[in-house]
């Protein structure tokens, strides 16, 4: 089963708005979101929450996909309430080293959410007022969630100067 | 004159955990007061992180069930719930009918076990010993229910992805029913020891305000929205696993406190023993799988499923690339998103009002730092 294009008045006045800085429209498994150029994000979130109500930022994730030349997807999953009851997710592209604007100018909640991508994916959000990790230690260095983080992997020099353990594991 | 003392220097910042009883785990809060009101604080978390979505990448689709169980470990039965939905989503699969009823039964039954041990710590938390003892007498009941069900209490794995391992054992709707008749009462008594008790009332009333405005903007669901005003809870708004079949209401506040949140979560319990038992009357006959592969391989594809469980919004953000292991698994967890607006919450407050509005958002860290 693949993506099904995504059709809909508020397709429609995206279209208009943003042209073709939104590369794709689609629907899977019922659930629809768009694919947009990286600076457009910020953008499309700032008038989907003014113009069409989308005032509810569930979540700001990532995937690392490592053989891409654009590395790294950053989803953003927007809810809008009754009486629309929608959910879309906004989802865009950066390489490595690329950064994105930040979404804290538009939804508070992306503060944190920010953070941990940060954190997993060493992801920089341009303008985040205080970009640090949230889940691991502050000195910790490597990204975990990147694909090419091995899974036994640790900071061993981080494990050997704050809990003693010579060996590093 | 004398020369200016420290005593000039009015701000002071004091450290919060994370090893403190009234945080619930182990949560820093780092606070910044001048006297005794709270001018600001900084939650820092992480403690517990176990790098739960890395551990998914690596163990099949079905290994990975057990591990969600561990995130929010006092309503594991939920977490589970939301993890099997996305995968099913995936797959394009649907549980059964009396898969999906019994499923509804044990996460009503979660929901209330939960919210019985927030009300026992955040009621000890305020000063009162008593309900703690009462609380778990009763929570004591619902997870004999999930021992007998599938041998484990806490962390259950109850259900499987395309349904449930286990049918329901003979007493199981005895059990549920008389649960549900012993539980109305006790509720009552709960009611009568905080409701109206002076004390209860003071230390939560008007504390701890977040409007319906601010919880739209912090991303802040569950019982905190419902408290503001927002008649909102995904069981009714986006039903999954048959919830538009019962009937039940969504019970909602209108102050925004902490007080409200509490009246909410009582209701809830209320609203919870009502779809158990309607759930357990109607339970149709029938299989309790869905047919679903001996190993799974969804198709290439992402979806995101979220579930109303106690704490709020439980999200899973689930990507396949078509083989057996996950290609990531993004927990949206309550508990994290909503200790975000603490913050906003403590400002102005309190240092004693503090601990009861830790309490009132019912974090649990293991879900906040997975």
């Amino acid at each position: 089963m693949a993506a099904t294009p995504w059709d809909s008045p508020l397709v429609a006045s995206l279209k208009s708005r943003f042209g073709d800085q939104i590369t794709e429209f689609s629907t899977y498994v019922g659930q629809n979101f768009l694919v947009a150029q990286p600076q457009a994000a910020i953008p499309i979130l700032e008038h989907l929450k003014i113009e069409e109500e989308f005032d509810y930022l569930v979540d700001i994730t990532a995937l690392h996909h490592p053989k891409r030349e654009k590395q790294f997807d950053v989803v953003y999953i927007l809810y809008r309430f009754p009486p629309h009851n929608e959910r879309i997710r906004v989802k865009t592209m950066i390489g490595e080293g690329e950064k994105v604007a930040t979404a804290t100018t538009v939804h508070v909640a992306a503060d944190w959410l920010e953070r941990e991508v940060f954190d997993m994916f060493g992801i920089e959000f341009e303008g985040h007022p205080n970009l640090k990790r949230i889940l691991l230690p502050e000195e910790w260095h490597g990204h975990p969630l990147r694909k090419d983080y091995s899974i036994l992997q640790q900071d061993n020099q981080w494990v050997k100067e704050n809990l003693g353990i010579e060996s590093g594991q | 004159m004398p020369e200016a003392t420290f005593l000039d220097a009015n701000e002071l910042v004091l450290n919060m955990g994370p090893q403190h009883p009234s945080t619930h785990g182990v949560l820093r809060v780092i606070l910044k007061l001048d006297g005794e009101k709270v001018l600001g604080c900084e939650c820092v978390i992480g403690y517990l992180h176990r790098g739960v979505e890395k551990i998914a990448e690596h163990r099949t689709w079905t290994q990975f069930a057990p591990y969600v169980d561990r995130t929010d470990y006092v309503a594991a039965v939920s977490n589970g719930l939301g993890y099997c939905l996305a995968v099913e989503k995936l797959l394009s699969v649907e549980a059964p009918p009396r898969a999906q009823a019994v499923r509804v039964a044990l996460t009503e039954l979660n929901r209330i076990s939960s919210h019985l041990l927030w009300l026992g710590t955040h009621a000890l938390d305020i000063g009162a010993i008593t309900p703690v003892f009462y609380t778990f007498r009763e929570r004591e009941e619902a997870l004999k229910i999930f021992e007998n069900y599938c041998g484990a209490r806490l962390t259950t794995h109850a259900f499987r992805i395309g349904g449930l391992q286990y049918e329901t054992y003979d007493r199981f709707e005895k059990e549920c029913l008389a649960f549900c008749d012993m539980f109305g009462p006790k509720v009552d008594e709960y009611e009568e020891l905080l409701t109206n008790n002076r004390i209860w009332v003071a230390r939560t009333k008007g504390v701890g305000i977040l409007t319906a405005e601010d919880c739209k903007e912090f991303g802040v669901t569950g019982p905190l929205i419902r408290a503001a005003g927002v008649e909102w809870d995904l069981r009714k708004v986006q039903p999954y696993s048959g919830y538009e079949k019962y009937d039940f209401q969504i019970p909602a506040g209108k102050n925004a406190d902490t007080y409200d949140r509490y009246l909410v979560r009582m209701q809830e319990m209320r609203q919870s023993a009502r779809i158990v038992r309607q759930a357990v009357e109607t339970l149709p006959e029938g299989p309790i799988m869905a047919k679903v592969p001996k190993v799974i391989k969804p198709p290439v594809g992402e979806c995101y499923v979220s579930i109303e469980a106690p704490k709020g919004e439980l999200g899973y953000y689930v990507a396949s690339d078509g083989s057996t292991q996950p290609y990531r698994v993004r927990i949206r967890p309550p508990s994290f998103v909503n200790l975000q607006a603490l913050d906003r919450m403590c400002r102005g407050s309190l240092v004693a009002d503090v601990v009861a509005i830790i309490g009132t958002i019912d974090i649990v860290l293991g879900e906040v730092d997975r």
